[in-house]
């Protein structure tokens, strides 16, 4: 940002020097920058429209309540001292980050290792990249429409499996109750991390690839096993981009919307105990009916938005590198 | 970048040639030992066995269950092999839930925000890297900066501007206009076509410039024939984004006769109501063209993914 200030500023500084010094070059240096521009506006125009505009319309909705026969009106703090009170704003935000944190105890760990294997292995080595990528290209309600069938509580495949184990049977999405680790978001975890952790694998057998062996090599001369060596070897020396995708992993899944809403039919499970804050936003502003209200979800916009920006930021922050 | 990709790749393989091979965690040496090569052994046919049940086997009862029955799909306990065999499945689900018109909206969707992206993001990043116009930076800043905001978080802003545009009082809800326009809006494109065209040496364009050639004919003569690996990314990452999409198309496209939705809306929408077996034959219909698509361009979907950046 300093560059770019300062960059513009002493463009802006020498512009009138320029101009008084050579007054033929100003016609044809206005008409290359009108053409640059023509390439420009394109694309300077749909991000007005559809995304600075909206970040700033945003704050502004979030303060502002409908008047009866059209036009907004000032409202103060009404709309996020509403949403406060929702019981069920709390419950959202509790669901959103026991799915975060379940997510990343399986999306986080488990591709990271499965990278690890993958990278070991001599074989099929194709053939694997290949299968744990094919979840990520199905269309996800064609995925989840699947899960939905398997995680079906008269017929489904996952009830059959644990049957022929002996276990005890589970209405898995479904299943009632709201612990902080509760079956129903388990499920939902499940369902979205096998058709998420493709991605991450492959990235990271790409940072684990780039490894130069003869660490390894010293590393075992040193007498270090398996276990010491990824701890000092391949994780220091992939620490970027697993710093990248921890960061990247917890936005995304704080947005969690189309898993619970595709499993549980819109509905966000029993008791609300899927519900996602981004469900809840759709809800506000789309679904309910008489209490239908886009300065609620606004609001309710801004604080996702606050806490995803406080997050990505304090994370950058304790994650510099030092010295 | 091409050449800043075959460089890293280049260098990689020198520094493999020169240790010892390709040393990844445990040495050949160790693999090559009996105990080793039988420790390989077990776990590579492990990791096989393991992974096709769980990558694909749910894909192999998506193809199997589209093919049974109703009464044998709601009876427990599920079967493996299919005991019936109704492919008319298919073709009831095709009508019934219009699979057809779904398809064909996805479609004109995915590759009209194709075009949409490929043109202006095309152009902007050109005029930033190479014509570098007064405030050119400014607003490469503003644009960056909307990486920081995930796109969820303004689905209602943006909804409410998309019904009523701002100056031309449009309403775009219902046209395809409402994916393709917002589409645009892609600081991620934007980023990696602008840092590639950076990679581009000036003596291209400016030799061009002094033979006379327009900022125009620059772009569609020298920088596009230079940037196919990352215009390949691009379009790959674009096509999917929309393919994948499903919370701005549920508001935007939703409840229309005939129908304006996406397969994914669609298939959403049948969960009510559409027996089991036709609906996940329709979803098995709806996961075939993106099937193919990956099986033919993986190797460039893998290299984008790897070498073009992350995203999410």
């Amino acid at each position: 940002m300093a560059n770019v200030l300062t960059g513009a500023a002493r463009r802006a500084a020498a512009a009138p020097a320029a101009r008084r010094r050579r007054p033929v070059s100003l016609l044809p240096r206005a008409r290359r920058n009108a053409g640059a521009w023509t390439f420009l506006i394109g694309a300077v125009l749909c991000f007005s429209f559809f995304s600075w505009y909206p970040i700033v319309r945003e704050v502004i909705m979030s303060f502002q309540k409908p008047i009866y026969g059209g036009g907004y009106s000032f409202a103060g703090w009404s709309n996020y001292v509403r949403i406060f009170r929702d019981p069920t704003f709390w419950q959202a935000w509790r669901n959103t980050l026991e799915f975060t944190v379940l997510a990343l105890l399986l999306g986080y760990a488990i591709p990271f290792i499965v990278a690890i294997v993958l990278n070991e292995l001599r074989h099929a080595r194709g053939y694997l990249r290949i299968i744990v990528y094919l979840p990520v290209m199905l269309p996800p309600a064609s995925a989840l429409v699947l899960f939905v069938y398997f995680y079906n509580g008269q017929y489904g495949l996952f009830d059959d499996i644990l049957h022929f184990l002996h276990l005890p049977t589970s209405q898995w999405v479904l299943q009632p109750g709201s612990g902080f680790f509760s079956v129903a978001m388990l499920s939902v975890v499940i369902a979205s991390t096998w058709m998420n952790m493709g991605s991450a694998t492959l990235i990271y057998l790409a940072a684990l690839q780039n490894i130069p062996g003869e660490l390894y090599e010293a590393a075992e001369l040193e007498g270090a096993g398996i276990f010491r060596r990824i701890r000092h070897v391949t994780i220091p020396q992939t620490r970027l981009i697993l710093i990248l995708l921890l960061m990247l992993q917890v936005v995304a899944t704080m947005q969690m919307f189309i898993e619970s809403f595709v499993l549980t039919n819109g509905g966000g499970g029993v008791g609300d105990n899927t519900l996602s804050v981004v469900m809840l936003i759709y809800q506000y502003a789309f679904a309910m009916s008489g209490a239908s209200n886009y300065n609620s979800a606004s609001a309710l916009g801004v604080v996702l938005m606050l806490v995803l920006a406080v997050f990505s930021g304090g994370f950058l922050w304790a994650t510099r590198e030092r010295g | 970048m091409a050449s800043l990709v075959t460089a890293s790749t280049r260098s990689r393989a020198a520094r493999r040639r020169e240790t010892s091979s390709e040393r990844t965690l445990i040495s050949s040496v160790a693999l090559n030992r009996p105990r080793g090569k039988i420790a390989y052994r077990v776990t590579l046919i492990l990791v096989i066995v393991v992974f096709t049940l769980v990558f694909i086997g749910p894909i192999y009862f998506l193809f199997t269950d589209a093919f049974k029955s109703t009464q044998e799909i709601i009876t427990p306990p599920p079967t493996l092999v299919p005991h019936s065999f109704v492919p008319s499945n298919f073709t009831t689900a095709w009508s019934r839930l219009d699979v057809g018109r779904l398809l064909w909206n996805t479609i004109y969707y995915a590759f009209g925000a194709l075009v949409f992206q490929l043109v202006f993001d095309v152009a902007a990043a050109y005029s930033l890297s190479k014509l570098r116009p007064v405030l050119g930076n400014v607003v490469l800043f503003l644009m960056l900066a909307t990486l920081m905001i995930p796109v969820t978080v303004l689905v209602v802003p943006q909804y409410v501007t998309v019904a009523n545009m701002p100056f031309f009082h449009w309403n775009l809800i219902g046209t395809p206009e409402a994916i393709w326009l917002p589409s645009v809006a892609n600081a991620f494109n934007i980023f990696l076509l602008k840092r590639f065209f950076d990679s581009i040496p000036a003596e291209y364009v400016d030799a061009a410039a002094v033979d006379g050639a327009s900022p125009l004919m620059i772009l569609w003569r020298i920088i596009l024939p230079m940037s196919r690996p990352i215009i390949a990314v691009v379009s790959i990452f674009s096509l999917v984004a929309v393919w994948k999409d499903f919370l701005w198309p549920l508001l935007v496209e939703y409840g229309y006769t005939p129908t304006r939705e996406t397969l994914n809306i669609g298939i959403w929408q049948a969960e009510v109501g559409v027996p089991e077996n036709l609906l996940i034959a329709a979803s098995a219909m709806a996961a075939i063209p993106t099937i193919l698509f990956f099986l033919i361009f993986q190797r460039n979907i893998m290299a984008g993914l790897t070498a073009g950046g992350i995203r999410g």
